[in-house]
């Protein structure tokens, strides 16, 4: 099962995703860190830039990834109950 | 309205440079989250799903125009144009920037407001009646007491680690408007045998994972002894409390397990050693901090009779309205649950508008209600109109105070990292579907948590709905026979759980079998159900 990382942007809290070469707010840049996930958060933690460091488990969907719990997935998009300010990672109403 | 005197806003304008300090070492990396966390959550600043949240102290659900103006301020400047009121009589902020909230902060401070214990295993946000100095059955004003407490609590070196987070609620009124009977420490204000002004004194209710009513552990307590009273139970509660499971630390369990009469006597034990020390400020004081909430002068021949000849204003007022104390007036209560919108939230705008309406014609004074809505409380009734017809252009004249689509929900799984499942599209969802027969339901208190610590209240809900967790995906329990009034009951689980679709169902099923079952339209929904029980519910649901 493919695996992101994701944590928080320290300064504003943003949720961002590991893209392989830097951080993205949008979940479709991430990459599959699978294996290399545990790596890569004991490299990022004691930068102390990014807080909550997170493996989380996703399936792959059309023009990128839909992770597998409903947490995830609001955290992906936004609030389910205001589109207005929802990311394009899915549609609100896939959540 | 309570003005903050010197030490209070020195109090507060030291804790803005604290914290901008704290913010400055932390953004340089100077010191790490993990030693910053616990300062941030000291200031009400956690980090959601989505972004960094605020939790903003409203004391006593108090506020004047000038505050909300700058709550309205607030979210437009630093998040995205609406706050959220909580089941706490506080604000949140959803969208808040680590980088910003000194600067956010430092304008809290303008207008003598922050931020500070709303988090944290200290004593929270005092809360209280929403009607406190314009309810007709009230004893007294009890927000001086609570504005004591406030003062008695904030920064107290003896309680700012407490085994867990500690709340307080205080009313004048035998009619239970601010849910004492599920705090950890629940005061109401009654008149001693010689008609004197005193406090019953409820101590270890509350929700959450192990929901229970408080216990009397003091008919009468003089108010001349009052601050010291609560010393001793917040001493008794920190020595013996438990710190080995946060499950098992809040002060309802210490109570349940000594057993009421043990837990007093250790508190009156401990006050008798106390009292002796002086703890207790002057009658003055109380007296200097009452004078501040001097109720506006109310003309006493305003008219009582108003054209209520638009049937939609009739209505409003027939249902969003209280008698006022005082003839020819009326306490006000806006609604922030119009069908399909987000319980408790309210836009920069609306806020502005309701400031501008209480400057106008309500004292200059609103309220916020555990409810998630927000009260003028002194109106005269020939302004009701003028007032309905601002309300309506906002989209804030819905009149459905206590009834089912007047639900109570907090943030859930859209926001908050501590939830199970997301309780606003449920809300939502039954509002829609409840608001056309609502009318004919009468009170109807619904209520809907998104995990067991109980934020939107759901013990207390005539329905309750908890959102658990099934494997990763929302599943909802459905709960009957819960008040958080002066009837207060714990509401229980009626059977297994449901899926979103479901658990709407399930309401509609029970809500259609009450009204087979009633006695009568003015029966309510609780009343029918403390009557039958639930086993005619639970066949209606689940055959």
């Amino acid at each position: 099962m493919p695996r992101l990382l994701t944590g928080n942007r320290l300064e504003t809290g943003d949720v961002i995703w590991w893209t392989g070469d830097g951080w993205s707010l949008h979940l479709n840049d991430a990459v599959a860190v699978d294996d290399g996930g545990e790596a890569l958060i004991a490299q990022f933690s004691p930068q102390e830039r990014i807080n909550d460091l997170a493996l989380i488990d996703v399936d792959p969907a059309p023009g990128g990834w839909r992770p597998r719990t409903t947490r995830e997935r609001v955290r992906a998009v936004g609030p389910s109950v205001r589109p207005d300010f929802a990311l394009p990672s899915l549609p609100v109403d896939a959540i | 309205m309570y003005r903050y005197d010197e030490y209070d806003q020195a109090i507060v304008d030291a804790r803005v440079a604290e914290f901008r300090d704290q913010v400055a070492r932390r953004l340089n990396n100077e010191i790490s989250e993990e030693a910053f966390k616990p300062l941030r959550l000291m200031n009400g600043l956690y980090l959601q799903l989505h972004a960094y949240m605020l939790r903003v102290a409203i004391p006593y659900g108090t506020l004047d125009s000038r505050q909300l103006r700058m709550l309205a301020h607030i979210a437009r400047r630093y998040d995205r144009g609406y706050g959220h009121f909580t089941t706490r009589q506080n604000i949140q902020y959803n969208w808040i920037k680590l980088e910003e909230t000194p600067d956010l902060l430092a304008d809290l401070a303008s207008v003598e407001m922050h931020a500070f214990q709303t988090s944290g295993n200290c004593i929270r946000n005092i809360s209280s009646d929403q009607f406190a100095a314009a309810a007709a059955d009230e004893i007294a004003d009890p927000r001086p007491y609570a504005e004591l407490l406030r003062q008695w609590s904030t920064l107290h070196p003896e309680f700012s680690f407490l085994p867990r987070k500690f709340k307080i609620a205080v009313t004048g009124s035998a009619t239970d408007r601010a849910a004492i009977q599920l705090h950890d420490i629940g005061l109401q204000l009654v008149h001693g045998p010689g008609g004197e002004i005193g406090l019953k004194v409820l101590v270890g209710g509350g929700m959450g994972r192990t929901p229970m009513l408080a216990h009397v552990i003091r008919e009468f307590l003089p108010v001349a002894d009052y601050l010291g009273y609560m010393e001793a139970i917040l001493r008794v509660y920190n020595r013996h409390g438990r710190r080995d499971n946060i499950y098992k630390a809040r002060i309802k369990i210490l109570v349940n397990d000594l057993g009421p009469a043990e837990f007093a006597a250790q508190v009156e034990a401990e006050w008798a050693q106390l009292k002796p020390l002086g703890l207790d400020p002057p009658p003055s004081e109380l007296a200097r901090i009452a004078a501040h909430f001097a109720p506006p002068v109310l003309a006493a021949d305003a008219p009582v009779d108003i054209d209520l000849s638009n049937p939609e204003f009739a209505n409003w007022v027939a249902v969003n309205t209280h008698p006022h104390k005082v003839p020819g007036h009326a306490i006000v209560t806006i609604s922030l649950k119009a069908p399909g919108e987000i319980p408790g939230d309210a836009s920069a705008d609306q806020m502005d508008l309701i400031a501008d309406l209480a400057q106008a014609h309500a004292g200059d004074e609103i309220r916020v209600t555990h409810a998630q809505n927000l009260v003028l409380p002194h109106v005269r009734r020939d302004a009701l109109f003028t007032i309905w017809q601002a309300l309506h252009a906002a989209g804030l004249a819905t009149a459905n105070l206590d009834r089912a689509s007047d639900i109570i929900s907090c943030p859930g799984l859209d926001y908050c990292t501590l939830a199970n499942a997301r309780s606003i599209p449920i809300a939502q969802k039954l509002a829609v579907r409840l608001a056309r027969q609502e009318a004919d339901l009468g009170e109807l208190k619904i209520k809907i948590s998104g995990c067991i610590n109980g934020c939107g209240h759901h013990h207390a809900g005539h329905v309750g709905i908890l959102g658990v967790d099934r494997k990763g995906e929302e599943n909802y329990q459905l709960l009957l026979g819960g008040s958080g009034a002066e009837d207060a009951s714990l509401a229980r689980i009626l059977g297994p759980g449901f899926d979103e679709d479901g658990i709407v169902a399930a309401v509609d099923k029970v809500i259609g079998r009450y009204m087979t079952l009633r006695a009568g339209p003015d029966e309510r929904f609780l009343d029918t159900y403390r009557r039958v029980g639930a086993e005619p519910f639970k066949e209606a649901v689940y055959g």
